[in-house]
């Protein structure tokens, strides 16, 4: 999956020129978290995030109303170099980028320009994509030994019964690097004739199981 | 407590069948009514024969296109691919000869139900046919074509305008209802099921409120696989009184699918009968206390119509007509008559014996676990308590 096909195109923006306050009102307003700070060619030079806008705003202990705090400009604050990625990079990759970074949001650019916007809680609405569950179905989970055509075996046996997979997960099994466990999840309510076919052709069905361990 | 109740019925509900391998069997009516009346509990004067739903009433909640797709596939012309669509065909809900008739006998009988508990002196209405809480505006799912319970509540909105509560104790997620009435005010849904982790349809998140104007008036209580009798009741009971005093329904209606009991095939709770007497008894206690006795309760999932099913909506009755529950023993006749083509013993008291399945190591960890949820899924209604906020 491409970053392209997750990327939010629709991003609210600041000149480095604007006010702290803009910031602030931006972020409440929007529900956001971050704001690319954009020049006039639409190249990002920086980024401001909310918590850069809380540490530049007065207390709210502080009764002076003026705050004058406020009143400096965004390109003060702005963290710069901004890591930013490609519409053509990898989902999987960028993962690793939010997994070792300490910061939770990357634009997008492309000849140089802004084009798009990637954060942590877009990331992980495309992982429950994958997973599955975000359409009707049932989940079960076969145990295998991790060896070639293992896959298409399983699959077959879902296949003769004409029901729809959804998505499929391959976990290790436990610390046992001779064994695999498959995640369907099937569009269906009554998954026990699957359950049934599986077993007869011996292989280990972990959920549902019914002796209440899991 | 003595009070009127109907028992809608036709013989004709067993033409909702798929196939005979299929786990959906309305069989489990025609069983529960001859239970009780051989217990004496079902007279002939209770019986109310149901009328067929209009397409206008259908169209209530479902689109035009969809119930044109259920005609076609009634009488054998809609293609494979057009159905897919449409969620006809697969191996939940196949194409079955004249299954648009079949499913508005099935939407009609809880339309009879409605009408006889808003027009006439009767207080409760029972239709053990209905209670398909999959069905979506423009598809089937999960053995569901029409959606009765969700059409009977637009039928009662438009024609009676009252407030309607609708409880859903299925095993599997009311997400059909809950669809249709996600941005409505004045319908408030809770189901409470077994989580969708691993069973279908797999929604019904505490998180799951409502949007718009209808933000707060969903209600859904995810419970643990393997919870048993006390834990069920103790979140059953408390979402219950919590939600309806928050709500201030006029008319409950409840869906009593049966498939919680530990002995279904297709569900991984461990209740027992016991659960099952327990959830009429406090829905007939809170509409009396709320809503002058008005209450509607719809069948719904139950997939072991041997052991399960008959006994189970056999004590929905009795509670129903004011009765307490059934003790002892089912009677001779109607065991002998069904012990005969059952696959397997039928049980014969009305009670489960302690021991029907093996302890749950977990227990401790699914009690605390399910009281969480419950807690996450109230909170909205402790807030607006605590702050006074108007959703």
């Amino acid at each position: 999956m491409l970053v392209k096909q997750i990327m939010k195109t629709d991003v609210i923006t600041l000149p480095p020129n604007a006010l702290i306050a803009e910031a602030l009102t931006l972020l409440n307003n929007h529900h956001i978290r971050h704001i690319p700070i954009v020049n006039n060619q639409k190249e990002v030079i920086g980024i401001v995030s909310d918590r850069d806008v809380r540490d530049a705003s007065p207390s709210i202990f502080d009764k002076n109303e003026n705050h004058l705090e406020l009143q400096n400009e965004i390109h003060t604050i702005m963290s710069t170099p901004v890591v930013t990625i490609h519409p053509l990079d990898f989902v999987e990759e960028i993962a690793s980028i939010f997994y070792e970074e300490e910061f939770a949001c990357l634009p997008v650019i492309q000849e140089k320009k802004l084009v798009g916007i990637v954060t942590e809680k877009d990331m992980l609405y495309t992982l429950i994509q994958l997973t599955g569950t975000n359409v009707q179905g049932s989940q079960i989970e076969v145990k295998v030994r991790d060896k070639i055509g293992v896959l298409p075996e399983v699959t077959s046996i879902i296949g003769k019964r004409k029901m729809n997979i959804s998505s499929i997960l391959v976990y290790p099994f436990n610390d046992d690097p001779n064994y695999k466990v498959i995640v369907f999840r099937i569009q269906t309510m009554n998954p026990l004739s699957i359950i049934k076919d599986l077993v007869e052709e011996n292989y280990e069905v972990l959920w549902p199981n019914t002796n209440g361990e899991q | 407590m003595n009070c009127q109740a109907v028992f809608i019925y036709s013989d004709q509900f067993t033409k909702y069948t798929f196939h005979s391998d299929h786990p959906f069997n309305q069989v489990r009516v025609r069983m529960t009514k001859e239970l009780l009346e051989a217990t004496g509990k079902l007279h002939s004067s209770h019986l109310v024969e149901p009328r067929i739903a209009t397409d206008a009433e259908i169209e209530l909640v479902h689109d035009k296109q969809y119930i044109e797709a259920v005609k076609k596939a009634s009488i054998g012309l809609l293609a494979e691919d057009e159905g897919l669509e449409f969620g006809l065909g697969t191996e939940d809900t196949p194409i079955f000869q004249d299954m648009h008739r079949a499913s508005s006998l099935l939407v009609g009988a809880t339309l009879t139900a409605v009408d006889h508990v808003l027009t006439g002196n009767i207080q409760h209405a029972l239709n053990l046919g209905g209670g398909l809480h999959h069905g979506f505006r423009d598809k089937a799912s999960g053995f569901c074509i029409y959606n009765d319970g969700a059409i009977a509540i637009k039928y009662i909105r438009k024609k009676y305008n009252l407030r309607v509560l609708y409880v859903d104790t299925d095993a599997h997620h009311g997400d059909g209802v809950q669809s249709v009435f996600y941005d409505d005010p004045n319908v408030c849904t809770l189901s409470i099921h077994e989580t969708g982790r691993y069973l279908f349809p797999g929604t019904g998140n505490s998180n799951e409120r409502g949007i718009k104007e209808g933000y707060g008036y969903s209600f859904n209580v995810p419970i643990d696989a393997f919870t048993e009798d006390e834990s069920f009741l103790h979140v059953y009971e408390i979402a219950f009184k919590e939600v309806i005093e928050y709500f201030q329904p006029d008319i409950i209606i409840t869906q009593n699918g049966v498939d919680a009991h530990s002995y279904d095939p297709l569900t991984h709770l461990n209740t027992t009968m016991n659960v099952f007497e327990k959830i009429p008894l406090l829905a007939h206690k809170l509409a009396h206390q709320y809503c002058k006795g008005k209450w509607i309760a719809l069948g719904g999932g139950g997939y072991d119509i041997w052991r399960v099913v008959p006994r189970a909506w056999g004590q929905l009755w009795a509670v129903m007509t004011g009765s307490t529950p059934f003790k002892d023993q089912l009677p001779k006749s109607w065991l002998t008559k069904w012990q005969k083509v059952a696959p397997i013993q039928i049980p014969h008291s009305w009670q489960d014996p302690t021991g029907i399945y093996h302890p749950i190591p977990r227990k401790l960890e699914i009690t605390e676990k399910n009281a969480l949820n419950l807690e996450k899924t109230l909170q909205i209604i402790k807030n607006q308590r605590k702050f006074g906020t108007d959703y």
